[in-house]
């Protein structure tokens, strides 16, 4: 056994474009320990909520990172109705929904290019890119704006999508489906990319449990938890919600749970467009919220639950707001499933892990 | 090798229409839908400044007695809190590309008074 030594990965590192950075202490070619630290871009934006009102912070609110946008606004909307008593018209519960799945087409497809890039196959890289434009494209034309969409108000939506649109939208994501399966065939069933991630990074279900793991990772240890079969809102109107789980908590089922979830975020578009109820997109809301009037919120991002909580007192400024992200549950996870890996699969193991660090810090 | 199963899909991209557009010989339509950016028909305005105090990140200024309106475009993040509070429906979210800046600037806009201009 050769003499412990560490090695610094990150904050600037060419596999992961996050600022995180890890103490890798190794012992040869094996990592012993990765010990994390982050900081490197906090913002304060939990601080803003005192100086904007409740309308303006949801500009704030989905900021935070710049994947998970939709998200952010969406539950942050979602928690200062709840502190408001605010009852969102149907239609805008579809839509906000069906841009939030999008979202995580999107989140989903970056992931798998950035993942794809890291084994070096990087045709697929190009490929799975090519088609997060055509989701980037449905975001301009249906909500003006590619990343941030600015859509999700508190009480509703701002824009509606009429039919012809919504035609539109799905013609292009039944395109996406068709040449996203074989991209995603081709990614699960090659032999280079099985001997890169099949038994590296084993996360077991009652570690995963024990370490309160969120998301597809979880779920990729057999962990059924998944936010959206809660049936709140629009989702409640599925015909039939179910996690995708895999019980192997390798990278390999991580890369296997996320490829999946994709197909299914396109199903539940498409169902959701179908039912598509018809009627107002926003109702007004007057006031503030009560003094001392709390509320709190989860939803699933794509990196898995985040939780929403919110304080009024009085003013059109909350008195608190609160966000745990996906990526601070799963950090202790990802040092775990470090620990005891092969130096060369670390980038393997962060990369199916997937941290945001922009929503972990804020 | 998984770039021998992707071959087909690559092989078939070489005659298909490209996916990217040669920019800045070439540029894309902009959507009818775009966010753009804010434009203020002096015409209608009343200087109300209900715009600013909406902005989420104070990029409009409002004054009153020098009867200017001014937008930070910097500071400006295309959210459209300002047009949909608009009392007078005078700002509006033009769907066009801006060209890219070299400099910092600010536009202010002259508000004609229309009473005064009625009562001459």
């Amino acid at each position: 056994m050769g003499k412990a030594t560490v090695i610094p990965f990150g904050p600037q590192h060419p596999v992961l474009p996050e600022p995180l950075h890890l103490d890798l202490v190794v012992e040869d070619e094996t990592v012993i320990e990765a010990v994390p630290q982050i900081g490197f871009v906090h913002r304060g934006l939990e601080k803003l909520v005192e100086t904007r009102d409740y309308n303006q912070f949801i500009y704030v609110a989905e900021r935070i990172c710049g994947i998970c946008a939709m998200g952010h606004s969406l539950g942050y909307a979602e928690t200062v109705e709840s502190l408001m008593g605010v009852e969102v018209p149907k239609r805008a519960e579809y839509l906000r929904v069906i841009w939030h799945e999008l979202s995580r087409v999107h989140s989903h497809l970056l992931w798998l290019g950035l993942a794809a890039d890291a084994f070096g196959f990087e045709s697929m890289f190009m490929h799975c890119w090519r088609l997060r434009e055509r989701v980037l494209d449905i975001f301009e034309k249906t909500t003006g704006g590619r990343v941030i969409l600015s859509v999700v108000k508190v009480g509703g939506v701002v824009r509606d999508i009429d039919d012809a649109m919504m035609a539109q939208v799905i013609a292009t994501l039944d395109g996406i489906m068709d040449d996203y399966t074989k991209i995603m065939n081709t990614l699960l069933t090659d032999t280079s990319v099985k001997n890169r991630t099949v038994d590296v990074g084993y996360i077991s279900h009652k570690d995963a449990l024990a370490l309160s793991m969120v998301g597809p990772f979880a779920r990729a240890s057999a962990v059924n938890y998944d936010v959206r079969s809660f049936g709140r809102g629009a989702y409640g109107d599925l015909a039939d919600f179910r996690p995708i789980l895999d019980d192997g908590g390798d990278c390999f089922a991580r890369v296997k749970v996320r490829c999946l979830e994709v197909l299914q975020s396109i199903e539940i578009i498409k169902e959701l467009a179908a039912k598509m109820p018809a009627g107002d997109i926003e109702v007004a809301v007057k006031g503030a919220p009560a003094d001392g009037a709390q509320a709190s919120n989860v939803l699933e991002q794509p990196r898995g639950e985040c939780y929403y909580y919110a304080r009024g007192n009085g003013t059109k400024n909350l008195e608190r707001m609160r966000m745990r992200t996906p990526t601070s549950q799963n950090l202790a996870g990802m040092t775990s499933a470090l620990a005891g890996c092969d130096l060369a699969d670390v980038n393997m193991i962060i990369l199916t892990i997937d941290p945001c660090i922009s929503c972990t810090e804020r | 090798m998984g770039s021998f199963k992707l071959g087909g899909m690559t092989f078939g991209s070489l005659f298909k229409k490209p996916e990217t557009v040669l920019y800045p010989v070439e540029s894309k339509p902009a959507p009818a839908g775009l966010k753009g950016h804010i434009v203020n028909d002096v015409s209608l305005c009343i200087l109300c400044g209900i715009c600013q105090k909406t902005c989420p990140c104070h990029a409009i200024t409002v004054e009153k007695k020098a009867r200017t309106w001014a937008i930070d475009p910097f500071r400006c993040v295309q959210c459209g809190s300002c047009a949909r509070a608009c009392p007078k429906a005078c700002l509006t979210m033009e769907p066009t590309y801006t060209p890219v800046a070299t400099a910092e600037y600010v536009t202010t806009l002259e508000v004609p008074d229309q009473k005064a201009a009625a009562a001459e």
